[in-house]
């Protein structure tokens, strides 16, 4: 019975309840199932574009995404019936036919646990294509990306409003685009790094990140993390130091802090040479 | 081409009609009896208006056949600061010209119902979403509203055409939405539905031309002589069109519930195989239909549950007719390409699959890769966002299914 502001739905036999307005994919895990996802991202409004996370709603004819799909009472879901795993193989074989070997453990793990064949569709066009270094910040290597839109999402409504980017194209054309493909520097980018943040994939890495692996000199258990608060204004925003020898190599800020819920601006991001320079003061006394 | 319609023509002017009156005249508004049909509707209450719709048995045109009274009652009994009525005249499914023949002849009687629409679910604004090909029909539409407006001063809302860019995802009722509010043409995650959260996010009802033809004729006729044509489970007539190896290609009126062939054969429609051409199959519903052997066409009559024995549908009410010379898995290939191209790449089992199945086709032959091509087309059926990925398929596994079409080796 539908009762107050809570729904009653049966989750693989399971009958459970949860709030109205929880996503599928939330009350699956509040009855013990993890329900695997690509593009979700905690901090960003649901694309429900890798279809990852689709479960089956009896009653409907497709299966639904979970991620975006709301409890509504009376559901009788199934999260690993055998059409589920189905499209979920179907997916992970789809996207390991266009992206090389991707490091994504997301799409890794979906791989393991659906038996996907790695190399099932791997006859036709892929996303090859050169990695685009056009400023000294962060590189974008568009052959990895799966279009999840998430970078989209960062730069627009959910984090940024710059929309600096958008997706482009139609079909197996559609790409993440700056504006009639100019270069990051000329569009309207304003460099806060948000998109670098959320791509679960290396299609987006910053510069710094991206040379030390080139070199191999990326060794990510030597990396250790300091927390401090950023000292450019007020706003107070915490960041998270992420030192490799002696250096620091990135900058990131937690998803659960209430100021930046992990967003940053381009001083607290990328603003950190400063801090490493062996002395600045002859620049700031020959200042005019 | 022909645009004759059968002996059953209410859709379509008749040429009594046709020879008398303008397409944009007070004499074609009466001649059609839509001033009377008009007042009539206006002067009902939404209840009574939504009531003889669902009495009329009305399904959509636009391809999904979702029963129009449901819609109008959803859309009314949603809340919203404010409601709109949207005409969906993208036309762009393959072998799908209906919806311009009807603008072209007769723009006064699918307009009419747009109107009375809006009326009947309390909508604010009217819009009418026009294929970007179609742009000489712009004009037409705008002075037939201006017609309508004339003929019922102060109760009609105001009307805003657009003009679509050449996307066939466009017609896709919520990509259309985001192509009216200036975004890409991506379709939306349904729940909401457009009843609840449609154009700017508010109710919206949305139907396809012919729909609102039907619609007109509805509130001229009243339910029962509505449902005086057709079949009983499907009231009204039916506007086709058919092209390929026929003699008379073009677009025709028939009834629900007319035997297939009679359509094919009939002296008021396409009138039978081009020279020398034996039937090998009708593609139905268009690129999102299904194949049906030239033995099947000749048992099938063209209503909805009996289609349903064979796994086809009406959809766009496109029949493309094949001879024996023509050769389907070179169909099935064209139609690969055009999902291809027109997938709007949002999600990956349509924006990938769609051109592995495109390759699939091209590179091997269908008996080689037929249980591959049935795999990735469930994944595409189930885990698609929108009715592209799901029904891109839907033309070549009824293909595969009918072995006689493809597999000469048997
Ligand atoms: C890919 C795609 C394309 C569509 N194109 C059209 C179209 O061109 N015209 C149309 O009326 N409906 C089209 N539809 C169906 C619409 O989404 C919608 O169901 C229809 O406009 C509702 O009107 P009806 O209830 O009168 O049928 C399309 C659907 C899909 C999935
Ligand atoms: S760096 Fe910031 S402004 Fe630039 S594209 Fe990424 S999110 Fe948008
Ligand atoms: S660049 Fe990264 S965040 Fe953006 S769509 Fe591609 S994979 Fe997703
Ligand atoms: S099914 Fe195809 S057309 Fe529809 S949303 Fe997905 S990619 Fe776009």
């Amino acid at each position: 019975m539908e009762t107050g502001d809570f729904r009653q739905l049966t989750i693989d036999g399971e009958v459970c309840r949860v709030a109205a307005g929880t996503p599928l994919k939330d009350a699956c895990l509040l009855a013990g199932k993890e329900i695997p996802t690509l593009c979700w991202h905690e901090r960003l409004t649901p694309a429900s574009t890798c279809r990852a996370c689709v479960v089956e709603l009896e009653g409907s004819r497709t299966l639904v995404s979970a991620c975006s799909r709301l409890v509504e009472e009376g559901m009788v879901v199934h999260t690993d019936s055998p059409r589920v795993l189905h499209a979920r193989r179907g997916i992970a074989e789809l996207l390991l036919s266009v992206v090389e070997d991707a490091q994504v453990p997301e799409l890794q793990e979906l791989v393991q646990s659906t038996g996907a064949d790695v190399a099932h569709f791997r006859f036709g066009a892929t996303l090859a294509q050169p990695t685009r270094d056009d400023n000294d910040l962060y590189i974008r290597d568009y052959s990895q990306c799966i279009l999840c839109y998430r970078c989209v999402e960062a730069c627009g409504e959910d984090a940024q409003n710059t929309f600096a980017i958008h997706v482009a194209g139609r079909g197996f054309g559609a790409h993440i685009d700056t504006g009639f493909d100019r270069s990051l520097v000329d569009s309207d980018c304003v460099f806060c790094g948000n998109c670098v943040q959320v791509c679960p994939t290396g299609a987006l890495m910053d510069k710094t990140e991206w040379t030390l692996r080139q070199t191999g000199e990326w060794d990510e258990s030597c990396i250790q993390v300091s927390e401090t608060t950023c000292s450019y204004c007020g706003v107070g925003c915490a960041l998270d130091l992420h030192v490799l020898n002696q250096r620091i190599v990135k900058v990131t800020s937690p998803y659960s802090h209430p100021v930046t819920q992990g967003m940053l601006c381009v001083k607290g991001r990328y603003g950190y040479e400063y801090v490493q320079r062996p002395d600045t003061s002859s620049v700031h006394s020959s200042a005019p | 081409m022909s645009q004759q319609g059968g002996a059953q023509q209410r859709l379509l002017p008749n040429q009594e009609i046709v020879t008398q009156s303008s397409p944009l005249s007070f004499q074609r508004l009466q001649l059609r009896g839509l001033n009377l049909a008009l007042e009539r509707a206006f002067g009902m209450t939404t209840k009574s208006m939504i009531q003889e719709v669902q009495d009329s048995g009305i399904v959509g045109r636009g391809g999904a056949a979702f029963p129009a009274g449901l819609k109008w009652l959803s859309v009314n009994e949603a809340a919203g600061h404010s409601k709109y009525v949207v005409m969906n005249a993208d036309e762009s499914e393959p072998g799908t010209f209906k919806d311009r023949v009807l603008l072209e002849l007769d723009p006064l009687l699918p307009l009419a119902g747009l109107a009375m629409a809006a009326h009947g679910v309390g909508a604010h604004k009217a819009y009418v979403y026009l294929r970007g090909e179609y742009r000489h029909l712009f004009s037409p539409i705008q002075q037939a509203w201006e017609l309508l407006e004339r003929a019922m001063p102060q109760v009609l809302v105001p009307l805003e055409v657009r003009l679509g860019a050449g996307a066939y995802i466009a017609g896709e009722e919520t990509a259309l939405f985001n192509s009216i509010e200036g975004k890409r043409p991506e379709p939306r995650l349904k729940p909401p539905f457009p009843t609840v959260q449609g154009l700017f996010l508010q109710p919206t009802l949305i139907h396809n031309v012919e729909t609102l033809a039907n619609i007109a004729l509805l509130f001229r006729d009243g339910a029962d002589r509505f449902r005086a044509y057709g079949s009983t489970a499907t009231p009204g007539t039916k506007l086709v069109s058919i092209s390929g190896r026929v003699n008379r290609p073009g677009v025709y009126e028939v009834p629900f519930g007319i035997p297939l062939l009679e359509i094919l054969e009939g002296v008021d429609t396409a009138q039978g195989m081009q020279g020398g051409q034996h039937l090998q199959a009708v593609l139905l519903g268009g690129a999102a239909g299904s194949f049906l052997t030239a033995a099947e066409v000749g048992e099938a009559t063209y209503d909805y549950p009996d289609l349903r024995r064979y796994g086809a549908s009406i959809g766009s009410g496109a029949l493309v007719v094949f001879g024996q010379s023509d050769v389907l898995p070179e169909v099935a290939q064209t139609l690969a390409q055009f999902f291809a191209e027109e997938s709007c790449g949002q999600c990956v089992p349509c924006r990938i699959g769609t051109v592995r199945i495109k390759e699939m086709l091209e590179q091997f032959s269908l008996s080689e890769k037929q249980s591959d091509l049935r795999d990735l087309a469930q994944t595409m059926r189930d885990a698609s966002i929108c009715g592209l990925g799901q029904s891109a398929t839907t033309a070549l596994i009824s293909l595969l299914d009918r072995p006689v079409l493809w597999n000469w080796g048997l």
